[in-house]
């Protein structure tokens, strides 16, 4: 069990507000991500949620009871943090069963549960070890051990891959993704990583400016974004943005393409660009083109590719597949 | 290794220098210690040279020891330094943290105002000091001296503290938060030790100026029973006659419980000096 219910939450920090009024339900089980820009609101939302910031106005509700005046420990939550933040005292079993002996569990329960937490995530030699003498992405584990021990309604990630290198943040992802198939539980997820947003979620939740743009699938977002930001920012590399005039759409302020539906062809284009710069990935290439009023357009296209920089090529472009904005930034279907 | 890194010309001058200031400071330490094994004339006639078996005497440690309570002196010192030092430990870090960790209003401006202190020598007040301790009756007790070196020690405390506990990460004082710890546990169990080096540096800037003060003994408690090593000293420096050897060999022992206090906190305070220069 752990669902977990915002209505209307707002936080201001004197006077600046910082969420402006967040509406969501996630369903037990679900796996939530929020996602957006930083300095969007989406850590402070999920330390609001974990009872570490007070909420200006509005309620939080986990598992149907209204926690705003409980502490975090008593919310039925367990958080794991960017910078892992283990007790450097204690050792890895000591970090684990913390929070258990705090709550007044009995020794034999606490020794099962870090062993079983211990065995799931590959950590039994280390148990005796401290902080110090481990590497990122075993300190990060015992912070993903030291929240399991807890046996959460809820667990809350706050970019816990951000610190790892490259191949270690794919392991993680990889390891969280199976937690939760394993667990079951409710999570939810801070990241400015779309890749993670896009990998792990059940669903994503975009943020921009304390408001929420939208919620849905990943594939939702990514079919059907409600709007210019969130088109903007699903993606990689992002959506072009042109004048719907420029490509013989009248009903729109503004056109969408994303770089994979468009293709290079010698004639019969509704633009046309020089080619400006090429990224080889092997996997796929992406080209850049200069085309005149429409500004910088990118071009994605999958497998090895050769042209010129600075030859001309026309854009074909899947009119189904063109978002229509209006000037708000609204979808216009 | 590389030549530009390691060489040995500017390793030695590096080392030149740092001996020569060594020998400097360590000088009239050395002076001090020797002359208080000497015999009168033999201060005046060579004070530089050590003491041998003609100049050898033990007189001014025995007139030190035997005139006046020297045992209770260095008593006094020590109390009024070590319960001084601990109040400024405890009271500098619980202030610290509150300033550092939590948001209200005035935050910056209580800062500010318990760091004046560092601006403004305590000795100014020294008259309403006095008219106080007077009035509480406290002029004469170890005590005085206790809460007037704890409100000197304070201001530095609190601003050198502060400034450490804010480079503390909020997300291991969060996830302390999260596993049911209370904000005592937190800053006593994972907030505190994280600034040892921090503390020691605190101590040692806070402890040498207690043990050395003259002015507040001489003012708030310059009873017999109250008299610290500093003031007790005083009585063999007379207006006309100084009895020289008795001074040295006075200074000589109140060095040695500073030292002691300096070894136990010196490898702390390396770290803490060094601390967010080299990481």
């Amino acid at each position: 069990m752990g669902t977990l219910s915002l209505k209307n939450v707002r936080k201001s920090f004197g006077n600046v507000d910082v969420i402006k009024g967040v509406d969501l339900d996630v369903e037990d089980g679900e796996f939530i991500i929020f996602v957006g820009p930083s300095g969007c609101g989406k850590s402070t939302l999920l330390r609001m949620i974990a009872g570490l910031e007070d909420t200006s106005s509005g309620t939080v509700e986990i598992d149907g009871a209204v926690v705003n005046a409980k502490p975090p420990n008593e919310r039925g939550i367990a958080m794991v943090f960017q910078t892992y933040a283990l007790y450097p005292h204690l050792t890895v079993r000591g970090n684990m069963s913390l929070g258990l002996k705090q709550a007044g569990r009995p020794k034999s329960v606490i020794d099962e549960r870090v062993a079983v937490a211990a065995r799931m995530l590959s950590l039994e030699e280390y148990l005796e070890r401290r902080p110090a003498e481990l590497s990122g992405g075993q300190r990060q584990r015992v912070a993903i051990g030291r929240a399991v021990v807890r046996q959460p309604k809820l667990f809350l990630f706050d970019e816990p891959l951000s610190n790892l290198d490259a191949a270690l943040r794919v392991n993680t992802r990889l390891e969280i993704a199976a937690l939760h198939r394993q667990l079951g539980s409710t999570m939810v997820y801070v990241t400015h990583d779309q890749v993670e947003a896009m990998t792990l979620a059940d669903r994503i939740v975009v943020l921009n400016a304390g408001v929420i743009e939208q919620v849905g699938s990943p594939m939702e977002l990514y079919n059907n974004p409600a709007n210019k930001f969130v088109a903007g920012f699903i993606g990689s590399p992002q959506m072009n943005f042109v004048d719907a005039g420029l490509v013989g759409i009248e009903d729109a302020a503004s056109a969408g393409m994303r770089p994979e539906h468009i293709t290079l062809a010698s004639s019969g284009g509704r633009l046309s660009g020089e080619i400006s710069h090429i990224e080889h990935l092997g996997g796929e290439t992406n080209i850049y083109l200069q085309c005149g009023e429409a500004g910088l357009v990118g071009v994605r296209m999958f497998g090895e590719h050769a042209f010129d920089i600075g030859s001309r090529h026309d854009l074909v472009i899947d009119d189904a597949r063109i978002f229509r904005f209006d000037t708000a930034g609204q979808r216009v279907h | 290794m590389s030549q530009a890194r390691h060489s040995i010309t500017r390793s030695v001058a590096a080392h030149a220098i740092l001996i020569t200031y060594t020998l400097i400071a360590l000088f009239p330490v050395f002076v001090i210690v020797i002359n208080s094994f000497k015999a009168r004339k033999a201060i005046f006639r060579s004070p530089l040279e050590l003491p041998n078996a003609e100049t050898f005497s033990l007189i001014g440690y025995e007139t030190a020891l035997k005139q006046g309570d020297f045992l209770l002196y260095f008593q006094n010192s020590l109390i009024v330094t070590v319960v001084s030092l601990a109040l400024v430990l405890l009271f500098g870090a619980m202030a610290a943290f509150a300033l550092a960790e939590y948001r209200f209003r005035g935050n910056l401006l209580m800062g500010l105002y318990l760091a004046l202190g560092i601006m403004i020598p305590i000795r100014l007040g020294t008259v309403a000091i006095l008219q106080l301790m007077v009035a509480t009756g406290l002029v004469n007790t170890l005590t005085a001296l206790i809460l007037v070196y704890t409100a000197q020690g304070l201001p530095l405390a609190i601003f050198i503290l502060s400034e450490f506990m804010r480079g503390i990460s909020d997300d291991l004082k969060n996830a302390g938060r999260i596993d049911g710890l209370s904000e005592y546990r937190i800053f006593a169990r994972l907030v505190l030790p994280l600034v040892r080096p921090a503390m020691a540096t605190v101590a040692v800037f806070t402890m040498i100026p207690i043990w050395n003060d003259l002015w507040f003994p001489l003012i708030l408690a310059p009873a017999e029973h109250t008299k610290t090593i500093t003031l007790g000293s005083q009585v063999f420096i007379g207006q006309f006659v100084t009895n020289w050897n008795a001074v040295l060999a006075a200074l000589s022992l109140a060095i040695l419980p500073v030292l002691v206090l300096y070894l136990i906190f010196s490898r702390q305070l390396i770290r803490g000096i060094t601390a967010g220069a080299v990481k």
